[in-house]
């Protein structure tokens, strides 16, 4: 009984060690193989890194700036995060604290659009961008933030949820303004949700691949996405070692992250599925 | 009743006009491009119902709808089965097993990389001769000759759905696992005493109470599976080739607007493909729904466990299973 027991578990944790072998096991080959020479890389497989990491290196930035496109996907991203963050707090705070004619069907009407898929309106989001002069520049993929359904809707229910009207009454007393009590009271409070929800909009944002690929056209504004396209078709995709290198770049950073936040990202997906 | 405090519109006027300005008007004016026949340039030649006459007799559209739902609805299928079993193992209270955030973590990171980085790796790794997967396989004798993944139509399309799959079991299985802790240890204690073994404790208890959030995890992969691009895009030419098999309905969608600059039929596809999202949704949602409603306490043998639990003083087992099942 005890034996069967004993070798139950030993064959589940074998099982969920080859799973966890699985996950990770491309990203391992693809570190691998940006330190090799594409003349190894052919020949065959290996688990063992090359000293090829330096040429790879070079040879890809001979043709592609990959910093360059990290650097637009930071710029883009961290804007988007921030704009997102503040003005859906301020939305949350206009439809939480203050009673106006018309919120409920403006509310429901935002639910209802937050359903609508981005495919949508492409295409007359490219026209409107087009007839703006806004193609070719960052502000289609930056500006539209401002208006993120969802983080309002959940920034809204935490704010119902934590927000006490005695407090604003209290410094609506010594005098504040309505702008200031958001700023000094409000915000603060939903810091916690704003951080949350930031973490999904910067993701988000950061491997968004369509809407640049369709609105930006140089590639020296090109974010990481749309640079990996770019890589794919241009003189690198010669050469496997330094492909797999540019991979690698655009890739390691979001691991690095992730191993310091993963608690966090992974106890936010389960808080949203549980309420959502 | 509050006083109305018109202070509140200008809170929430940013975001409107923003909405208004980037959304919604978009949303519009796609909707009036589905009418006309435009190729980017002079304005809109208005052409009534020509696109959706089109549409409905366009081969390549119907040809990118199946591939569509072949390839979610393999991966759905088998990442939903992946995630269920680990959720049957994580919840079993008999195996006890360790280390669920370190196995959380792993399985959830391929969601995080970004798709076009992984799609781009996968068209390298998957190559013909030179790709590491063949490499690995042969290397273990698995396979005797290197399967050419991304030039046939059937294994093209298995690659995206493995890819698929790979990419999301880790976060079914996270999503499983937050409607598994929100079960009451109540029900595993009460099986475990009546002697339940672990088969019937994941069909009679996990299962069941998972419905709600499997519909959840159902409805949200749904809504991002027809929406497929960037994976088929970047892992082969970006037309959909081999032979179309990876024509996904976005994809052509893309392909029509920015590539043959039909900006008219493109709008059209995009219409199409929400009102399949939207119809689709609304049949999972109702059919799940029912079944969640539907499920209560019928068998026997549930019946008989409801009256242990009772005897046992275990409070009305069943009735609050029934009870968190109308959650939702």
């Amino acid at each position: 009984m005890y034996m069967r027991r004993y070798l139950n578990k030993t064959l589940i944790y074998s099982l969920l060690i080859l799973l966890a072998v699985i996950s990770f096991i491309p990203f391992y080959m693809m570190i691998v193989n940006a330190t090799r020479e594409t003349k190894d890389i052919i020949m065959g497989f290996s688990f063992l890194p090359g000293n090829a990491l330096i040429e790879n290196y070079k040879t890809m930035m001979d043709y592609v700036n990959i910093w360059a496109g990290f650097k637009n996907s930071l710029i883009v991203s961290v804007t988007v995060t921030v704009l997102s963050g503040y003005f859906s707090a301020l939305t949350a705070f206009g439809f939480a604290v203050y009673n106006f004619k018309g919120k409920n069907k403006l509310f429901i009407f935002m639910l209802l659009m937050m359903m609508v898929p981005g495919q949508l309106g492409l295409i007359g989001f490219y026209e409107l961008n087009k007839a703006l002069g806004f193609l070719d520049t960052f502000i289609p993929l930056i500006v539209p933030a401002i208006a993120s359904p969802f983080v309002v809707f959940f920034l809204r229910q935490y704010l119902a949820s934590t927000l006490h009207p005695s407090l604003l009454e209290a410094a609506r007393m010594d005098g504040a303004s309505e702008l200031k009590i958001f700023h000094t009271i409000a915000l603060p409070i939903m810091m916690p949700a704003v951080a949350t929800m930031s973490i999904f909009t910067f993701i988000g944002s950061w491997n968004n691949y369509i809407l640049p690929l369709v609105v930006i056209f140089s590639p020296e504004k090109y974010t990481l996405p749309v640079l990996m396209g770019f890589l794919k078709g241009s003189q690198v995709a010669q050469n496997l070692g330094s492909m797999y290198l540019g991979i690698a770049i655009s890739v390691v950073p979001i691991m690095i992250a992730f191993l310091f936040f993963s608690k966090y990202i992974i106890s936010s997906i389960s808080a949203g599925s549980v309420k959502g | 009743m509050k006083k109305l405090d018109h202070k509140g519109y200008y809170f929430i006027a940013p975001f409107f006009i923003i909405f208004l300005i980037f959304n919604i008007y978009p949303v519009l004016l796609t909707f009036y491009y589905t009418f006309t026949h435009y190729e980017g340039y002079g304005s809109p030649e208005f052409i009534g119902l020509a696109n959706y006459a089109r549409i409905f007799t366009d081969t390549q559209f119907l040809e990118a709808f199946v591939n569509t739902w072949k390839i979610w609805g393999f991966n759905f299928a088998l990442q939903l089965g992946i995630a269920l079993f680990l959720a049957a193992l994580f919840s079993d209270l008999r195996f006890r097993i360790k280390g669920l955030g370190f196995f959380r973590a792993i399985f959830y990171l391929p969601n995080l990389i970004t798709i076009s980085s992984v799609a781009i790796l996968f068209n390298i790794m998957l190559d013909w001769h030179y790709g590491s997967v063949n490499q690995f396989l042969m290397n273990i004798g698995l396979i005797s000759e290197p399967i050419n993944w991304l030039n046939q139509p059937f294994t093209a399309q298995v690659s995206v759905s493995l890819i698929l799959t790979w990419m999301w079991f880790g976060y079914t299985f996270i999503v499983l696992m937050a409607g598994v802790s929100g079960i009451s240890k109540e029900y595993y204690e009460a099986a475990l005493i009546d002697g339940a073994n672990r088969i019937q404790t994941f069909l009679y208890i996990t299962l069941p109470l998972l419905k709600p959030i499997m519909l959840y995890v159902m409805i949200t992969s749904l809504i991002g599976g027809l929406q497929l691009f960037d994976l088929p895009m970047l892992l082969t030419d970006g037309l959909g080739n081999p032979e179309g098999a990876l024509n996904t309905m976005v994809l052509y969608l893309y392909n029509q607007a920015f590539r043959y600059n039909n900006y008219g039929y493109a709008a059209t596809i995009a219409y199409m493909l929400f009102l399949i999202t939207v119809v689709f949704s609304a049949i999972t949602f109702k059919s799940m729904y029912r079944e969640v409603n539907g499920s209560k306490a019928t068998s026997k043998s549930k019946k008989r466990k409801a009256k242990n639990a009772k005897k046992r003083g275990n409070v009305h087992v069943y009735e609050k299973v029934s009870k968190q099942n109308t959650y939702i």
